[in-house]
């Protein structure tokens, strides 16, 4: 913590960055909450521990944060992947922001080329933890009526509050999908069509993208396990495609590219 | 005027079950997974209890999240409408607490202004509210700085209190609340002069609302007082989802080719399109706008134009929204900031 | 006397390859099931996967999806982006319960009119057989009463 502290001390005061984006003690002890760094006294009350889950890149276009100058973010893991599917979509431009990644050690990795990001991804682990395998098996391994009574059940708690879009850095259409209106394309209604043609569309608009971040499901005030629809076509899309979203700044969107020789044993 | 009785805790099953067959629907807490909603119940034993407050308000109960208006059929160039008579049953809502009860004021004040709203007020009508005081509060309650109290009496016609791990105080104090009464007069015994302060929690004020309110137009330029408070919002609806007197709606028809329905459903100030102008302009195109206007509205517009508050400090906003946001904590720093 | 369930299936298809090639069952005169209701796209590769939900949503029991073999694309490659759209959004579907017996996927050339009745008429018989599609969720809009087949 006392090295992410120095570092955003240092990175102010030379004015290499107006701004550090990290963590803040929270309203309560389970909880932290976004922090705004451009002071002495808040670079003092930036935290870093297992509660700092909350993807902050989401705030990269955000035009209130925008202004207030060249930042720095206190990244996890899937903070970075987040930058490099970025880059990979053309959306950043390189060497535009700087990366605060914490190592095991507590050491930070100051990050700001491309190159750099894929670069220190490439040590690290990846793919899904055994409990996440597990939790996606065990849904696969109910049947029909089992799964879909579990879905019905989880959106048909959706609220249509879209905190999962916005707290997802990749959702970052300017006008959504739910807000195109001639026509309307998906209901505008927390009825269970509604619910369930939101979730099942930000679930493909994703797929192939998705850098597994978790901060949709934790944004959900209903705590509906969407990020379980986003991870299970993460594990389609790698094993299907071959897609890794995140560990390049090079475009290879699944959904935009094919192979002559996909498979197709369900296509009469 | 209101009178004391005593209901004791086991003769609730009979209580809901004397009300169902009374041709009322039963609202009441429930819990499903980590989150607890006002939903339907014919039995008790699905009602939660030694929860701080639910995740949903009950609002839905006067408010639905989507509510069809009319229906329309269309072949060849006609188009035929018809109305679709607003639904409302006659509602007992159980264990709302006082400040829950405290937000069909805020919502009666809105939806019967300038005139009565169609949808709303047989709902409200037919509506009872069985309140239940709080013994305890955490971190993200402020409701004794909003003008009520976890004992408060403002909105329930039968205001409980849990007097022991048996028994509650039961305060009756409308016509509403006698009328249940009158349904299961048996469960109810006199009491005399049962004090219910004693187990009631104890909320300390953060700040006062109408010191805010006086406050409030002095800080509206203040740009850099909205855009610190709101730099981490990240404009999803949550709040305003889950809070019992926000009552923002847009109408919206959902169609096919050959007809459809036209309905109203929960809309958010939070959201950037929520200003979108046809022509383009947005005049809240900026979250801190956004973040003002929310607060303003409830704590300065509301007050001011329709003598209520947008706020009974329940808190919920608080302990759902993804980025932390505290109401509370803002508007009390809003009570310190310079003007 | 109760009428026997008649399945309303969607079937949406490419102008190019399935389009002609039903227009070819139809000049063969060949019969088959009326229960099919055709969306003609340009290509495989303007379906949104969205068109399918929307399907159920607006009262159908069964899809079917069709379009030009891989390789034989009118627009040259829409069929392959199709492909993995389907590939990825089929197991979705799966995974949220949603009955994928009702949904079908093939490819029919403008040649292949016997193809064509063939496929309807196994796609209607088995969706017949599950009945109507009673737990999706409908649209609130939907057209109330029920289209009579033919």
């Amino acid at each position: 913590m006392e090295a992410l502290r120095t570092k955003a001390r240092e990175l102010l005061e030379s004015g290499a960055v107006k701004v550090v984006i990290g963590y803040g003690a929270g309203s309560d002890p389970q909880r932290v909450r976004a922090l705004f760094a451009r002071t002495a006294d808040q670079v003092g009350q930036l935290v870093w521990d297992h509660r700092c889950r909350q993807n902050l890149a989401a705030y990269l276009i955000k035009p209130d944060v925008k202004a207030l100058g060249r930042m720095a973010i206190v990244a996890r893991p899937a903070t970075l992947r987040t930058i490099m599917q970025y880059a990979a979509e053309n959306q950043l431009a390189n060497d535009s922001i700087v990366l605060l990644a914490v190592t095991d050690d507590g050491q930070i990795a100051e990050l700001t080329s491309f190159a750099a990001i894929e670069e220190h991804l490439a040590a690290l682990p990846r793919g899904l933890t055994p409990e996440q395998q597990q939790e996606l098996d065990k849904i696969e391994k109910m049947s029909l009526d089992e799964r879909w009574a579990f879905w019905s059940a989880e959106v048909g708690r959706c609220i249509k509050c879209y905190a999962c879009r916005a707290a997802c850095p990749l959702c970052y259409c300017h006008r959504c999908i739910t807000d195109v209106n001639q026509p309307q394309w998906i209901p505008i209604a927390s009825d269970p069509l509604g619910n369930l043609e939101w979730n099942v569309v930000r679930a493909m608009h994703l797929a192939g993208r998705c850098v597994d971040c978790g901060s949709c499901a934790d944004a959900c005030p209903e705590g509906i396990r969407i990020d379980l629809l986003n991870r299970l076509l993460g594990r389609e899309a790698l094993t299907q495609f071959g897609a890794e979203p995140g560990y390049s700044p090079r475009k290879e969107y699944a959904l935009s590219s094919f192979k002559p020789d996909d498979k197709e044993e369900f296509i009469r | 005027m209101s009178e004391q009785k005593i209901l004791q805790k086991k003769s609730l099953g009979e209580l809901v079950q004397k009300l169902t067959a009374a041709g009322n629907r039963v609202l009441a807490p429930v819990r499903s997974g980590e989150q607890l909603g006002f939903e339907e119940v014919t039995s008790p034993r699905k009602v939660a209890d030694d929860y701080i407050q639910t995740t949903r308000s009950a609002k839905a109960a006067v408010f639905p999240r989507y509510e069809p208006m009319l229906r329309f059929t269309l072949a060849g160039k006609d188009v035929s409408a018809e109305e679709i008579a607003p639904e409302s049953r006659p509602t007992v809502l159980f264990g709302p607490h006082p400040c829950d009860a405290a937000s069909f004021a805020t919502l009666t004040a809105v939806f019967t202004w300038d005139s009565g709203d169609a949808y709303f007020e047989p709902k409200l009508a037919k509506l009872t509210v069985i309140g239940l005081s709080c013994t305890k509060g955490d971190a993200y309650c402020f409701c004794t700085s909003v003008g009520g109290g976890p004992g408060d009496t403002r909105g329930s016609d039968i205001l409980l209190t849990p007097l022991d791990a048996n028994q509650y105080l039961a305060e009756i104090l409308t016509d509403k609340g006698r009328a249940v009464v009158a349904i299961a007069p048996t469960l109810f015994a006199n009491a005399n002069g049962q004090a219910k302060d004693r187990v009631l929690a104890k909320i300390a004020p953060r700040f006062t609302a109408k010191k805010i309110a006086e406050r409030l137009p002095a800080l509206f330029p203040k740009k850099e007082v909205w855009l610190e408070q709101s730099l981490r919002c990240v404009g999803c609806g949550c709040c305003a989802y889950v809070c019992p007197t926000c009552s923002c709606f847009d109408i919206q028809d959902e169609r096919d080719r050959y007809g459809g329905v036209r309905m109203r459903c929960w809309d958010s100030c939070g959201f950037g399109l929520f200003t979108l102008h046809a022509s383009g302009h947005n005049p809240r195109a900026v979250q801190s706008e956004r973040w003002r206007q929310r607060v303003m509205h409830k704590f300065s517009y509301q007050p001011e134009r329709l003598g209520v508050l947008g706020c009974v400090g329940c808190g919920r906003c608080s302990r759902s929204c993804p980025v932390d946001m505290n109401l509370g904590e803002h508007v009390g720093a809003l009570a310190e900031a310079k003007a | 006397m109760v009428a026997e369930f008649q399945p309303k299936v969607v079937a949406f298809v490419c102008n190019w390859c399935t389009y002609a090639g039903a227009d070819l069952t139809g000049t063969s005169r060949i019969k088959y099931s009326p229960n099919v209701r055709m969306v003609r796209l340009p290509c495989t590769g303007r379906i949104d996967f969205m068109l399918l939900l929307q399907a159920f949503g607006q009262g159908a029991d069964g899809i079917i999806v069709s379009g030009c073999h891989p390789g034989d694309c009118h627009y040259t490659s829409g069929n392959f982006h199709a492909r993995r759209r389907w590939i990825l959004f089929r197991r979705l579907l799966d995974f949220m319960g949603v009955d994928l017996r009702r949904v079908h996927f093939a490819w029919v050339s403008a040649a292949e009119g016997a193809k064509w009745a063939e496929l309807v008429n196994s796609v209607v018989d088995e969706v017949g057989k599950l009945g109507p599609y009673e737990t999706f969720p409908r649209r609130l809009g939907r057209r109330q009463e029920a289209v009579e087949v033919a």
